[in-house]
Parts: structure tokens; C-alpha cells; sequence
């Protein structure tokens, strides 16, 4: 098991326009993206939307290849979706094949089309979103994005605190993971054979070891921050200050442009 | 007395084991820590070195006696967050300690944490990486680093919090060789250079000897203190506690043992050699 292949955030590193963007100018864009995709309804809206995401990409330099790649789980709902619209969308007129209780009408055929496209598009434009954001920045995003939540008490820096955090032990867990299970397979342990139930009981003795390293991990680690006077959110500033620039407003406008024009196609039923 | 940035006054600590069981790990601790000096505590497991050092920044509470730091008491809530900026501490395993996945993203967490501005954090983080002999890493991520680059890394982080003292509890305990020597090159020339109490809780006797002033504690008490010329002089009595001396040491001990006149307080490898040839001559 390589353990160590696994790319955690999926993050790639790069140079372009939308690495350098703001996280948040890049959350807020996703978000705009999908109200934009949600709001397309016909060929002409789907042709524009398909278009912004494809020119994305292309900036992003991060290629087809990965985004094929990512949509590989995912791939099951895709089609069960794509079958259940084909069958089950009413239609006027008579259908055009009918099997048993099965009929196809013609709208059940664009509506299909219509939602494993969407399905698509959404799932390609958050990839878009990891893709060129480091977790980190991310994080740091979200935490300034979601801060006005603090004022109904959601504790929006402890939450981002712990996904920072985690992401920080993912490699170090991964290594001890690895550690042991090879000590374990030195005792004897057989991680490989056998039946599923056989295999899941077989990561007990994996496990048990794991957790309480990762509590007494835990543990250290709260008293560390102590020590280096970590006491909250409260009055607490950043090394790296999150700044808008030029390009950040005019990605943003053009986000907003891109909604506006899904709405007035929406209104002439295009 | 202000030269002493950390004062414990009798000192006790004992806790409550599930079982009801009080252990008392320290007994009745008196110990003062000069500004600017570099001191070494030297014990065995369960000496109580390390809850020691756990008192010298209010993470644990004296039962009985008070620790004074830069004259706050640590048992006063008040001074909390002076206290813990005043004396920083370094652990054992650097995997725990570090909070970030950029190296100065972590040196900055605990200047973030103080409020300090943005460009006094680049400039303390900066100075703080150049100080360990990490700059040139300053954007890895820590989980790449070899054990000593990440202790040196978690000290990094400690400077640029700019505490008077630091103390270092077992620092090179999980590290090998190598990253032994980097780790106390770094702390030697942060005593030397910037003039940071240095408080050294180790059980190497080759880094204690290193220390100007050398403490030894056993069952929850200092048993010796004074320079580590001093302190190792008393062979049997650390013997008894189960330490060993320093090799040079113990060598000039074994043949004072057999009636050769020979000085026990040459430390050095250089000082021995030169006692013994003296001897020869």
C-alpha cells in the first residue's frame, strides 16, 4: 500500500491568473458559477456557462486529464442520474420509445442531457476551486469569507483552526500509519488476506495503536500552542494578509456579468 | 533581586493517580535563574526535571511553594500571557509542536498570536529562521524536514515570539547524532549571541557539561549545583542516583580510584589528555 501517494487537498502548484487569485475571490466566484449554472435552463445558457468553465481551465493550466480523473467516484451518480431523467421526465405528446412501463419522450432526453452536464460542470468548477488553491489559502478564505458568522457565535476560527490542523498531521499520521503496519506485519499481522470482514477486523490491531498516538499527539500539541500564547481568535493577526487586488475585482465582475447573462437568457427562454 | 528571571521558592508538586495515589514528584524545589545564563538540569526519568520545566511557564501549577517569573507569580491568571512570552519552551518530539504546514507559517503562529503587525511578524520571522540556520526552508513544509531541522524549526518559533529565556525540555531526546549537534550549536549561539536565558533540561551528560551552570535533581529534589566542573567532581554521589559522569571524567576517577594523583575536574577531551601527560611526564 502506498500510503504516501496520497495527494490530500489535491492541490496543484502553479503560476497562473487563478493561482495568484484571492482564495476568496475564487470561493465566491464557485459560488457565482453554480447560482449561474443552476439558473441555465436551455441550449444557449449551457453553451455560455460550458464556454466560462472551458476558458477556466484553460488558464488554469491543470488539465483535462486530472479533472477527467477526479470525476472517476462520482461517475456512478452521473449515470444513475443521467437514466433516471431519461425515464422519468413527462412529456407531451407520445413518446418516442416504449418499453414495458418505460417511455422516452424527447424532453426526457434534454433533461437527461441537461443534468449530467450540470453534474459536470459543478463538480469540474469546485475541482478548479482545490485544484489552484492550496489548502491553507483556503482555509484562511473560508475563516474571512464566513466571519461575519461569528457574530451569531459559530466559532468560525476554531473551526478553520482544526481543518488547518488536520491538514498539517494528514502526512505525519500517514507516516506512522506506515510504521505500524510494518511493525505489526513483523508480529505476524496479515493486513492482505482473506474477506472483507476478515480485512476490517485485521486494522484493529492498526488502528488502536494509531488513535491513541494521535490523542497523546493531540495532547502535545495543545500544550505547545499554549506555551506560544495561543488564546483564540481574539486579536490575533496574520503573517499573510489576504489583499483584493485588480484582477480579484475583475474576476468578480465578470462573475457576476456571467449570472447576469443567464438571467436574461433565462427570461427569452434560451 | 531582578537579575533572576526565574525564582521557584519551594517548590511541590504532587498529582492524584486514578488509584488515590499522590506521588510527589517535586519536593520542595528552590532554584534561581539568572538572566542571560545557560543552565542545564540534569536527572534521571522520574527526577522531576521535565514537570519542572513545565513549572518554569505556568503550565503546571506549584502544590505547595510558588515559581516567580521576572518576579509574576505563575500562579496569578493575570500575567498568563506575559509569562508564556517571557519564558518560551521547546518539547521533545518537533512532530508535536509544530501547528503549520509552511515552516514560516508556523514561526509566525505565535507572533500571530500576540497581535503583533503583519511586517514586524515577516521581519521577527525572518530573523528568527536566520537565527536557527533555516531560512533557506523558510516555504517546505515541516513533515519533509529531518528531525534536527524540525526541532530547529520549532525553536524558530519560539525566538520569534523574542522571550528572555527559553527552556528546552529534552530537545534532543528523538534525534540522532547529527541533529543533536545542530540542535545544540543553535541554542549555545542563541545564549551566546542574543543573550537568552537558556535553560537546558536534558539527561546527555555530554550537553549538560556544555552549560555554564549545571543542576542535577533526583526524586523531586536538587541534589547538585553549581559548574559543571563542580557538579561532576562529586562522582559517587551521581553514581548514587543513578547518572553517570562524562567519560573524561570517569576515566580520571577510575584512576584516582586506583591512588593516581590526578585532577577529576578536567572536562574537556583536550584538558584530560593534558592531565594525563602531565601525570606521565
Amino acid at each position: 500500500m502506498a500510503l504516501k501517494d496520497i495527494t490530500l487537498g489535491q492541490y496543484f502548484p502553479g503560476n497562473t491568473i487563478l493561482h495568484r487569485m484571492d482564495p476568496r475571490t475564487k470561493i465566491l466566484l464557485t459560488v457565482l458559477y453554480i447560482v449561474a449554472l443552476f439558473l441555465s435552463k436551455q441550449v444557449v445558457s449551457y453553451v455560455v456557462v460550458i464556454a466560462v468553465l472551458a476558458a477556466a481551465v484553460a488558464i488554469s493550466k491543470v488539465g483535462l486529464k486530472a479533472i477527467v480523473g477526479g470525476m472517476r467516484p462520482v461517475l456512478i451518480i452521473v449515470i444513475l442520474t443521467g437514466i433516471l431523467n431519461l425515464f422519468y421526465t413527462p412529456g407531451e405528446g407520445d413518446p418516442l420509445v416504449q418499453v414495458w412501463v418505460l417511455k422516452i419522450y424527447p424532453e426526457g432526453i434534454w433533461s437527461a442531457i441537461f443534468m449530467i452536464l450540470r453534474i459536470i460542470l459543478l463538480i469540474t468548477c469546485t475541482f478548479l476551486l482545490t485544484y489552484t488553491t492550496s489548502p491553507i489559502l483556503l482555509t484562511d478564505g473560508l475563516e474571512n469569507l464566513l466571519g461575519f458568522l461569528k457574530k451569531v457565535r459559530v466559532p468560525v476560527h476554531e473551526l478553520a483552526m482544526m481543518m488547518s490542523i488536520a491538514l498539517r498531521f494528514i502526512p505525519t499520521l500517514i507516516e506512522e500509519t506506515d510504521k505500524i503496519m510494518s511493525a505489526q506485519k513483523a508480529r505476524g499481522a496479515d493486513f492482505e488476506s482473506g474477506n472483507l470482514i476478515q480485512k476490517a477486523r485485521a486494522l484493529v490491531p492498526l488502528l488502536v495503536p494509531l488513535f491513541i498516538s494521535a490523542f497523546r499527539r493531540a495532547d502535545e500539541l495543545a500544550v505547545a500552542m499554549e506555551c506560544r500564547c495561543y488564546h483564540g481568535g481574539e486579536g490575533r493577526t496574520r503573517l499573510r494578509q489576504l489583499r483584493y487586488r485588480g484582477i480579484d475585482y475583475a474576476a468578480l465582475a465578470l462573475g457576476v456579468a456571467l449570472v447576469a447573462v443567464v438571467v436574461v437568457l433565462r427570461k427569452f427562454g434560451l | 533581586m531582578s537579575q533572576d528571571i526565574i525564582r521557584a521558592e519551594e517548590v511541590r508538586f504532587s498529582y492524584t493517580t486514578a488509584e488515590g495515589v499522590a506521588p510527589v514528584v517535586l519536593d520542595g524545589v528552590d532554584l534561581k535563574i539568572e538572566e542571560g545564563s545557560f543552565v542545564a538540569v540534569l536527572g534521571h526519568n522520574g527526577s522531576g526535571k521535565s514537570t519542572l520545566a513545565k513549572h518554569m511557564n505556568a503550565i503546571l501549577l506549584p502544590t505547595g511553594g510558588a515559581v516567580y517569573v521576572s518576579g509574576m507569580d505563575t500562579a496569578d491568571e493575570a500575567h498568563l500571557l506575559d509569562i508564556r512570552r517571557t519564558v518560551g519552551m521547546v518539547f521533545q518530539n518537533p512532530d508535536n509542536q509544530i501547528v503549520a504546514n509552511v515552516v514560516e507559517e508556523d514561526v509566525a503562529f505565535a507572533p500571530e498570536n500576540l497581535g503583533v503587525p503583519p511586517e514586524e511578524i515577516r521581519r521577527r520571522v525572518d530573523d528568527a529562521l536566520k537565527a536557527v540556520g533555516m531560512y533557506e526552508f523558510r516555504e517546505h513544509a515541516p513533515h519533509l524536514l529531518s528531525g534536527g531541522q524540525k526541532q530547529r524549526v520549532a525553536i524558530a518559533g519560539v525566538i520569534a515570539m523574542q522571550p528572555r529565556c527559553i527552556v528546552l525540555d529534552e530537545p534532543t531526546a528523538m534525534l540522532d547524532p547529527v541533529g543533536r549537534r545542530e540542535v545544540l550549536t543553535t541554542i549555545k549561539n542563541l545564549n551566546r549571541t542574543s543573550g537568552v536565558t537558556v535553560v537546558l533540561i536534558t539527561h546527555h551528560m555530554d550537553e549538560a557539561a556544555q552549560a555554564d551552570r549545571l543542576v542535577v535533581m533526583a526524586r523531586g529534589k536538587v541534589i547538585a549545583d553549581g559548574t559543571p566542573k563542580e557538579v561532576f567532581q562529586r562522582v559517587e554521589e551521581l553514581k548514587a542516583v543513578g547518572l553517570t559522569v562524562p567519560e573524561t571524567t570517569e576515566l580520571l576517577w577510575e584512576l584516582r580510584q586506583d591512588g593516581l594523583d590526578l585532577p577529576l575536574d578536567a572536562l574537556s577531551d583536550e584538558e584530560c589528555a593534558d592531565a594525563l601527560y602531565q601525570l606521565l611526564q
